[in-house]
């Protein structure tokens, strides 16, 4: 019973959050719509036993691509305005096609085809048993190659992104340790001939 | 054995190398040299591997020296079948190249491509030793194309003519068509045989007797008659046979010494050659003798009366070539083969003689070739004079000269085989032709001769200052040509009477019009005195006499006939137009086939319609398709999910 | 109790929602990537229901990949924004149709 409950409250704020998502006049107010997507979609996750991933959705997710999206769109100076055109004209026509979208993807999926009489309720495992350890030893084992190519990706993303953005204003001050490296003497300190004070006249007083 | 073989083949071409690679760097006296050196040594052995023959009575050789490919059981070899219809040829072709080859360094002195035409002239006396010594059609094709490729480069030899490369181009185009038949005629072989080696070919062609094919949908034909024409065809194209016949004389663009080697003495001959190989075959099929027999006759006699009205010596003798290549075909054609091999090997004797000769001529007079500029040569050039006559005397079949004793067996021959059960109206037409033939052939001979040596002498006064005779390069050749064309006709007795060839001819019980001549044969002497009563020498006499006449004592003659058969006159001119017919029918119709398909098939059609058209549809396809391709992300977007939204419905109405 | 179906259905909903999104902020790009997670994290349902129904890890090791591809490319796709923030001093979807043929 707690879980049937649970489940439709977790679910509910999920489609509600997800709603308010893609309404929002304001990306921001969009943005922390998505972060409490995300947590009701964790706490799905968690009743599905699928506890590493959970945590991870909530640390990645909420805690480093949604603060990343939140840095852009405030960073950004958008004119939300221009933005919102066209949303009521396209309202109608979008709600028909997630409605249609909808209702047949239901008809796939719904009870009919997957419900508990084709797929009962496992069995739940024990208190002992660690989700994280079930998918290490996998992810190790068998998955081991796409696991690095995975992380691969993560490496090419990360250079993308720098590279992407990285910039030299003109005027801004910096060193360059390259350079420094290669001074020569010759650069640092100018040999100046002069000639003597010809009347000086050797510590006379004057 | 082998060793012996191979050495003949291949010291030509090992000369041909030499001089042809590093003619530069070896000079021009090594370079004949070597030539000479490796056909002199091919010619001892040939002389050796006859008297084997001969003397030891050797049985024939048959070996395959090599295995090329053997692909789906069919063998591609190359092997040596030496017999005696081999060694007739091996010492003809060797002798006659050796002879050639010595008369070249006097020909061609002071020409620039000297080491070049050793190089040439070894080569094809390898090619043609190929050919002669193949035991398989494989390497007889190898080297029929092969002979046929130094003769193109030949013709050509002066390739800054352009009648020159304009005739090397005719002989050339002239025997594809000719190749094209003798391939299929390969290729018949290879499928009904199975097999390309001439032994087991012709162990097996007898089964083949009644069978049929269909060339042509509905039509039956049989199969060895298909098979022994197309060869045929092959042969017709090399041995110059009517129609096929309008490359040689262009051919004496050449010069002479090859004019005498290839286009006389030897390659031409091979299609006569190769129909005696294939005797086997071609004794099973009367309807393809028959062909051959009215192909034969026609070119006999209808060349020879080209040859009365031509003013350049060398296609004189050129017509006379063909003249006679048509005798030995109409002795195929009656099946009288060891006649036309005996045919072949006096008049390659004799022929070479005539052409070099000529050849003699033409150095004497500056290499003019017009005979209505020469006359009285004889007390400048005595030794070409009598060799000249010998030639001539042979040629026409005077008796006691090789050419009589060869010609007067192919008439006979051809008035046995009127007298067949099977003979039809073919046969009497050839013996007609062969008859008439002997007439045309002496005048055209002596009108020649009595042109150059007697009469006037119609040359400039610079020229008959520096006439003279030639040096021993040039008459010592002659001088050893002239005594084979005497003394080659008294192996009558042996090589046609006799049993000289064996198994190596295969003639057919109710062909064996040999076999009725030698049975009526009692020695040389009286063949003499037969064929002194027969209508051939009198025809002869009186061909020789008229040109005497006609050309020496009235020749206002000659122009009368002009003025009265102007119509004939001008036909013979013009070769029966036989080169307009090829020259603008087939040659300007391919032409015109081939403009017309570049014109319309590939600037239109092709590049126009599918190269070009099809990126033009592409091109406006795209232009109408483009406008799709907003560049808004929202359009893609709404296209993807409603393509998302389409394959979902698929799936549930329809799909599962 | 709670059945598959039930999750697929959420899961289901999610997805139209986002497709909704994409339909009717079709000018605000940012919204426009928000979108595409929700739609992702539609899908990573999806697996992880059906990983626990069918008691098969591998459905989470794919949501696993599915998340390290999704961080990337909201990083990649932001950064690629704010390029294009710089050049243009415009996010708005209606000026970015280079792509136009």
């Amino acid at each position: 019973m707690v879980e049937i409950i649970s489940f439709y409250v977790f679910a509910g704020l999920l489609l509600f959050a997800a709603t308010m998502v893609i309404t929002m006049k304001n990306p921001v107010h969009s943005a922390l719509f998505l972060v409490m997507t995300f947590f009701n979609c964790a706490a799905l996750w968690l009743m599905l036993e699928a506890e590493f991933l959970a945590i991870t959705l909530v640390l990645v997710y909420v805690g480093a691509v949604m603060v990343l999206f939140l840095f852009v769109v405030m960073m950004l100076d958008i004119n939300i305005a221009r933005m919102r055109e066209g949303f009521a004209r396209y309202l109608p026509i979008a709600a028909v096609v997630a409605v249609i979208l909808a209702v047949e993807l239901i008809l796939v999926v719904g009870p009919a085809n997957f419900g508990l009489e084709q797929f009962a309720e496992p069995v739940r495992h024990a208190a002992d048993y660690s989700n994280t350890r079930e998918l290490g030893l996998i992810l190790y084992t068998v998955y081991l190659y796409p696991f690095e190519i995975a992380a691969a990706i993560l490496l090419v993303a990360i250079v993308a992104a720098i590279s992407l953005t990285m910039r030299r204003r003109e005027g801004t001050r910096h060193q360059d340790i390259t350079k420094q490296v290669a001074t020569k003497a010759t650069d640092c300190v100018r040999v100046v001939k002069m000639e003597s004070d010809t009347d000086y006249d050797g510590g006379s007083d004057a | 054995m082998e060793n012996l073989f191979l050495t003949i083949v291949l010291a030509p071409l090992v000369g041909s190398l030499l001089a042809g690679l590093f003619g530069k760097q070896i000079g021009r006296t090594a370079s004949h040299w070597v030539t000479i050196s490796g056909v002199a040594l091919s010619c001892a052995l040939s002389f050796y591997v006859m008297k084997l023959f001969v003397m030891d009575g050797m049985a024939s050789y048959n070996e395959s020296v090599y295995t090329w490919l053997v692909s789906d059981g069919i063998k591609f070899e190359i092997g040596f079948l030496v017999d005696k219809l081999t060694a007739i040829m091996l010492v003809v072709v060797t002798f006659v190249s050796l002879m050639v080859h010595i008369y070249t360094i006097g020909y061609m002195h002071d020409d620039p491509g000297y080491q070049r035409f050793f190089s040439y002239i070894a080569l094809f006396t390898f090619s043609m030793l190929m050919l002669v010594m193949a035991n398989n059609f494989l390497q007889l094709f190898f080297g029929w194309e092969a002979v046929g490729l130094v003769s193109y480069l030949l013709i050509g030899f002066w390739y800054t003519r352009e009648t020159a490369v304009f005739a090397n181009l005719k002989a050339f185009l002239v025997n594809r068509v000719g190749d094209f038949g003798f391939l299929l005629g390969i290729a018949a072989v290879l499928m009904y045989t199975g097999s390309l080696d001439y032994a087991t070919v012709f162990a097996k062609v007898p089964s083949l007797v009644g069978e049929t094919m269909q060339v042509f949908p509905g039509t039956e034909w049989s199969v060895l008659t298909v098979m022994c024409i197309l060869l045929f065809i092959g042969a017709m194209g090399k041995s110059a046979q009517v129609p096929l016949h309008v490359w040689l004389p262009d051919s004496m663009e050449g010069p002479t010494p090859i004019s005498a080697l290839i286009h006389a003495a030897t390659m031409v001959t091979a299609g006569i050659f190769m129909v005696s190989r294939m005797s086997p075959i071609f004794e099973l099929s009367t309807t393809a003798l028959a062909f051959i027999l009215f192909i034969g006759a026609v070119t006999a006699l209808f060349m020879g009366f080209l040859g009365l009205i031509q003013h350049d010596i060398k296609r004189v003798v050129a017509y006379s070539t063909l003249s006679q290549l048509g005798y030995m075909t109409v002795a195929l054609g009656a099946s009288a083969y060891s006649a036309a091999i005996f045919h072949l090997m006096t008049h390659a004797f004799f022929k070479a003689l005539l052409f070099l000769a000529a050849g003699a001529v033409i150095i004497a007079m500056h290499h003019e070739q017009d005979m209505r500029k020469m006359g009285g040569l004889r007390k400048y050039m005595p030794i070409t004079y009598w060799t000249s006559l010998i030639g001539s005397l042979a040629l026409i079949g005077f008796p006691g000269f090789a050419g009589f004793f060869s010609k007067d067996t192919i008439i006979e021959a051809v008035h046995a085989a009127t007298k067949l059960d099977h003979a039809t109206w073919v046969h009497s037409f050839a013996y007609f032709a062969v008859l008439a033939g002997v007439f045309i052939t002496a005048l055209y001979s002596f009108r020649m001769f009595f042109l150059v040596f007697h009469g006037k002498e119609r040359m400039d006064d610079h020229t008959r200052e520096h006439l003279h005779e030639c040096k021993a390069v040039v008459t010592v050749p002659l001088i050893l040509l002239a005594i084979p064309s005497v003394l080659a006709g008294y192996l009558l007795s042996d090589v046609v009477m006799g049993d000289y060839f064996g198994t190596a001819i295969y003639v057919a019980q109710a062909n064996d019009v040999i076999g009725a001549l030698a049975a009526d044969y009692h020695g040389i002497l009286g063949f003499l005195l037969h064929g002194v009563q027969g209508p051939a020498f009198w025809l002869a006499m009186g061909g020789l006499f008229s040109a005497w006449f006609i050309y020496m004592k009235r020749p206002s003659i000659a122009d009368w006939f002009q003025d009265k058969f102007g119509f004939l006159h001008t036909l013979f001119e013009n070769k029966y137009y036989m080169d307009d017919l090829f020259i603008k029918v087939f040659a300007g119709g391919g032409r015109m086939l081939g403009k017309g398909l570049w014109k319309q098939g590939d600037v239109n059609v092709i590049d126009g319609l599918i190269v070009n058209g099809s990126a033009a549809t592409i091109n406006w396809f795209a232009g109408v398709v483009r406008v799709v391709q907003t560049g808004y992300l929202y359009h893609y977007a709404f296209v993807m999910i409603l393509g998302l939204l389409g394959l979902l419905s698929w799936f549930v109405w329809w799909g599962a | 109790m709670i059945a598959l179906s039930d999750y697929l259905i959420v899961s289901a909903i999610l997805f139209s929602l986002s497709v909704a999104g994409i339909f009717i902020n079709r000018k605000n790009i940012i919204i426009l990537l928000m979108s595409v997670e929700l739609m992702l994290l539609a899908v990573n349902m999806n697996f992880i229901a059906f990983s626990y129904y069918l008691n098969d890890t591998a459905g989470q090791v794919f949501v696993f990949f599915i998340l390290t591809v999704a961080a990337a490319e909201a990083a990649i796709g932001l950064a690629i924004l704010i390029v294009l923030f710089r050049k243009r001093h415009s996010i708005n979807v209606d000026d970015i149709s280079e792509m136009k043929g």
